[in-house]
Parts: C-alpha cells; structure tokens; sequence
C-alpha cells in the first residue's frame, strides 16, 4: 500500500517532465532559414520569422518569466503595465463580488422555488429561457444600462453564476426526504426553524454542489468578459498580451488562471465538505 | 383500572381514506370505529396494504381522513401536536445531527424557553433510558440499526407525549436485538403507562406487547374486522410467554385470521350482520366463544 501511494505522484512528475522536455526540444532554434508566409512572418516579427529563434517560447523562457513575475507581482507602471498580481486581485474580486450577489439571489429564491410548487411553476418558463444564454450575451446590454466597464463585468458574472445556483437550490429543497418534513410537523416545529434546522442542512450538500459548479463557470467566464471590457484584470492582460505579441506572459497568465480555478475549486469543495452528512 | 371519565382517550368514527387514481377513488378503508382508554397498548395487525401506515398518519395528524372524525380526549384532530410522538419505521433521524442533537431538537421544540443545561440533562435521562449512554456524540450513520431505533423511541419519548404511534418500529431489526428492544419498549410503557399506538406484522409481537389488537381486513376497503383482548397478565415476558394457558388460543386466533379469514371477511361479515360501530371484542384467551361485549369487571380484573 505504501509503495502505491507515491506512485501517482511519480507518474504525475514523470509525465510533467516529459511534457516540458518534449516542449524545450521543440522550440530550441533551428538552424538555416525558413520560409514562412508575409502573413505570420508579420505577426510574429521578423527576428522569429527568419529561424533565429522559434517564435514559441520554450518552457525556460516561461519559468524565467514566471519568476519574474513572482518576484513583483504587484507592480504599477501605467495603466496598461500592472503586475499580474494585481490583474489576477481585479478578477477574483469581481468574480467573488458577483458570485457573492448571485448567492444572495439564488438561495432565497431557489429555496422559494423549492418550497412552492405555484412559485415553481411559475418561474420555470423564465428560468429556461434565460438559462441557456450565453452570460457575454447580457455583456453589451450591460454596458448600455449600467455604463461601466467593470459593472458591467460583475453583472455578467453575477447572471452566469446565478443558474446552478438557483437550479441546485430549488432541487434540494424540493428534494428533502419527506420523513424528515414529517419529523419536523410532529414536533410542531415552525416555518422559520424548520427552514434553517431541517430544509437548509438536508439542501446543504446540494447547494454547495450549486456554488462549485457556479464559481467554475464564473471563472471561466471572467476571463472572456474582461477580454471585452478592458482595462483590467487577467482577461485583459492576456489580451494586451496578445496585442505585444510576448508568449511568455500569455502562458504565464494561463498557469496562473489555471491554478487560481484550482484554488477556488478546492476552497468550494472544502466547504461542501464541511456541510456534506453521510446516511 | 377503566378510563376516568365515560369518554374513551382516542376514538375513531366511521373513518375513511379514499385516493384519487387515474379512474376514480380508491378506497383504502371505510367506516372505522375504534376506541381505547388512556394507558392502553393497542396493536395493528393486517396484510400489508390495508391501510395500517394510513391509519396511524391520520392518528397522528399528518394525514386528512376523507371521511369520518377522529377524536383525541374528546378533541377533534386538527394537525400534527407535540402531544402524540411518532417512531417511523426508518427511524427518520436527521443524518446531520449527532444522537444527542436529534433528541434536543425534540426537547426544543417541546419547551423552547428551556436553557442549555435543562435540555442536555433531560436529553441524558432519555438516552440513558434506551442504553445509549456514551454514543450521544455519534451520528446516526455511526450506529447500528437497533441503536438508530433507539434514537428514535428516546426522542419519541423525551417530549412526553401523551400517546406514542409506532409504525413497525422493530420489523428492520435482526430477531435477537428486536426481542431487547421490545422487552425495553414493554418495561418502559409499563413505569409510565404510555399510550400506545403500534402497528406491527408480528404475531408475536403483538401479544407480547398489547393489551387490544385490532384486526383488520385485506384492502382495499378494509375494516376492522375484531379486536382481541390479550389476557395475558400485563407482566409479560418473552421467555415464559408461550407458557402461559391463554398463549397458544390468542396465537392460533390471530394466526388464523391473517391466514384465512382476513381474505373473506366481507362474506363473513356480511354473514353475521354485525355493526360495524362496535366491532366484536374477542378473547380468545379464556374461550374460543365470541362475546359481542366483555362484562367490564372481567375486563379490569384481566388488566393490572
Ligand atoms: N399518497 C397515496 N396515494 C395513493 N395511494 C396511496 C397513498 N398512500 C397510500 N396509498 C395506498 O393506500 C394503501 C394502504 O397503504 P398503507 O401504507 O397505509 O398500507 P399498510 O397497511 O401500512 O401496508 P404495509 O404493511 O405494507 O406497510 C395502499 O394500497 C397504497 O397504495
Ligand atoms: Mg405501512
């Protein structure tokens, strides 16, 4: 058992390895020129384009600029030169602001929709047409309602973490196992106490499930939409990354996007741990 | 040892159920009439089907009759109350809450002005009463099947109900912790004369623990078709029960309407014509002869 336990690590090293070696020995200069079409030798400059230098970064050019990134992730050199630092604080803010409103809707509401079949009814018309619409859709009437770019952001935000929420919330309301209700009406328990003592811990695991799936989606998301909206956060960065045409930051900003999705996810799944009750 | 007052303690008239199917209603059961007296143990038994869960849901208020009255003390049912505690067949804990948690919330809902110390040491004094001192910390996923229905009969019990509905409380346990647990639910009906309400499938069961078994007919629209009088000495006990003289004619009694007669018994009853406001009262115990009415005297004499 002992040998099996670090072998998945190993094999998980192993594999990173193989990956960054293959990665290395495929962008290392090559010799002679090349030809290349006007098209891309535009793009990626000229000094690329003619073969000195693959126009790929290799996986040494990433790791330097990553440490560099590290060693001052929070500096400000004019407003499309900030650390990533700070880029990678403006898009978490905005996804936990949004994230967070959203919560404060889809909870109560769903927990409405859960209790009420009227209420259900109702509302499931809206719901399943606004679901399936893309949250960047909402992104230009956002802009020309709320006239702010970083709003506008969270609004999109706020409408794409909203669903999984609000359907979870719902479903595991409604879902509460009927001898539990019938234990709290023969012990005269009132709506309030039963809501909080009885419908929320038995919702409980099914809500968290709602905000993992959510604050993923959201995550996804923040990315896109400060590609639209600019000035700041890591989905811009990214794309003014493009625009400067350095591989290297665009990658670095890949890594850190992907271990700051690891990072929110794990703090979800810590919480719905915490709240999950084995039968 | 009769009731106090002329009023019988729980009192069913012409109850029935009726569910809405596809075609038209369909009737579980119709025109129940039933009464006991405070401090009595009454059993159901029937086939499964015939309407003994629905029965014990309308006792306890969670169901509507669609037909009938039921009276508790005189008082029509309106909802579920505090003052009858149900034992579900599943136990019916909440998972998220540990054994001493799952009591509490009975005891709060009970006496909410209550402070901490009062309801833990009333939680205690029940979970000591089922032998389960030491797994107050523990969560309903961590006990066995006899300790969760332990759990179950504490938090029944701690909000001293005045009348206790058991829906086959023990029929999910193994023979040998079924036989504790029911020696444990006599001993402690017998200190407090509980009122109890219990639906079981077992024969045994039944005479070990009631002093009326009410039977009733196969569904749909059942009915009750007697009530036997256990005149066995309320002192029972499990391991010289079958020695007594009045054992084997209960058991052979109840064992042959299950079998045989719980099938046909609208043909019977529509046979001997007999009002279904007063259904006959047999004791199979001291004679085999049905009597429409037991003289009361021997009635109270049977049960000390
Ligand atoms: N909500 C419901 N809707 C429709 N029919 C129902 C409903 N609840 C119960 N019934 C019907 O009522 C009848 C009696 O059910 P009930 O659960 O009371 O039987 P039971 O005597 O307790 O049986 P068992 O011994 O198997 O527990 C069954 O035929 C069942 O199909
Ligand atoms: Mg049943």
């Amino acid at each position: 058992m002992a040998r099996k336990s670090w072998a998945p690590a190993l094999l998980s090293f192993l594999i990173l390895f193989l990956f960054l070696g293959v990665w290395h020995v495929a962008t290392l200069p090559e010799k002679g020129a090349q030809v290349v079409d006007d098209e891309y030798a535009k793009l990626v400059g000229a000094a690329a384009a003619s073969g000195q230098k693959s126009a790929m970064p290799g996986p040494v050019d990433v790791g330097k600029k990553v440490w560099s990134h590290l060693a001052d992730p929070f500096y400000v050199r004019g407003t499309n030169d900030k650390g990533i630092g700070i880029q990678l604080a403006y898009s978490i803010m905005r996804v936990l602001v949004g994230f967070f409103l959203a919560a404060l809707v889809a909870i109560p509401l769903g927990f409405l929709i859960g209790m009420s079949p009227t209420v259900y009814k109702a509302l499931d018309p809206f719901i399943q047409v606004l679901k399936p619409v893309s949250p960047l859709a909402w992104m230009p009437l956002a802009l020309f309602t709320i006239k702010d770019s970083g709003l506008s952001a969270i609004f999109v935000i706020f409408i794409c973490s909203l669903w999984p929420m609000l359907i979870n919330t719902a479903f595991g309301v409604m879902s509460v196992r009927k001898e539990w209700l019938n234990v709290a009406r023969t012990l005269e328990v009132g709506p309030l106490r039963k809501a909080f003592r009885v419908i929320l811990p038995a919702a409980a695991p099914t809500i968290m499930t709602g905000m993992r799936i959510s604050i993923g989606i959201a995550w996804l998301v923040i990315v896109a939409a400060e590609m639209l909206v600019g000035g700041t956060g890591i989905g811009y960065f990214v794309w003014n990354e493009w625009n400067n045409l350095s591989i290297t930051n665009i990658l670095s900003a890949i890594l850190a996007i992907g271990l700051i999705g690891m990072l929110l996810d794990a703090v979800l799944n810590r919480l719905a741990k915490a709240v999950t009750f084995p039968e | 040892m009769s009731p106090v007052s002329d009023q019988p303690f729980v009192k069913l008239e012409g109850v029935a159920k009726r569910f809405q199917t596809g075609g038209g209603a369909n009737t579980v059961f119709e025109d129940l009439w039933l009464s006991f007296g405070q401090g009595e143990f009454v059993c159901v038994v029937g086939h499964s089907g015939c309407g003994k869960t629905t029965i014990l849901n309308i006792l306890s208020g969670l169901e509507r009759p669609s037909e009938g009255y039921v009276f508790i003390q005189g008082r029509e049912i309106a909802g579920p109350s505090l003052d009858r505690a149900v034992i579900f067949q599943s136990h019916a804990l909440l998972p998220w809450l540990t054994v001493l948690q799952n009591i509490a919330f009975a005891v709060k809902s009970r006496w909410p002005d209550w402070d901490k110390g009062r309801v833990r040491e009333h939680c205690q004094r029940y979970i000591d009463l089922v032998n389960l001192t030491g797994a107050e910390k523990k969560r309903p996923a961590e006990l066995s099947g006899g300790m969760k229905q332990r759990v179950g009969i504490a938090r029944a019990l701690s909000i001293e109900p005045m009348m206790l509905l058991m829906d086959e409380p023990f029929s999910a346990l193994d023979a040998l912790t079924r036989g504790v647990l029911q020696e444990e639910v006599l001993k402690i009906c017998g200190e407090t004369r509980q009122t109890v309400f219990m639906i079981t499938h077992d024969v045994d069961e039944a005479i070990l623990l009631a002093d009326k078994i009410v039977l009733m007919t196969n569904g749909p629209e059942a009915r009750i078709a007697e009530v036997v009088l256990n005149t066995l000495p309320r002192n029972r006990d499990r391991h010289d029960l079958h020695r007594h003289p009045h054992y084997y004619p209960i058991r052979n009694h109840l064992l042959d309407f299950l079998i045989d007669r719980s099938k046909n018994f609208h043909q019977e009853l529509g046979f001997k014509n007999c009002d279904p406001k007063n259904p006959p009262l047999v004791m199979p115990g001291i004679s085999e002869v049905r009597a429409e009415r037991p003289p009361s005297p021997a009635l109270a004499g049977l049960r000390t």
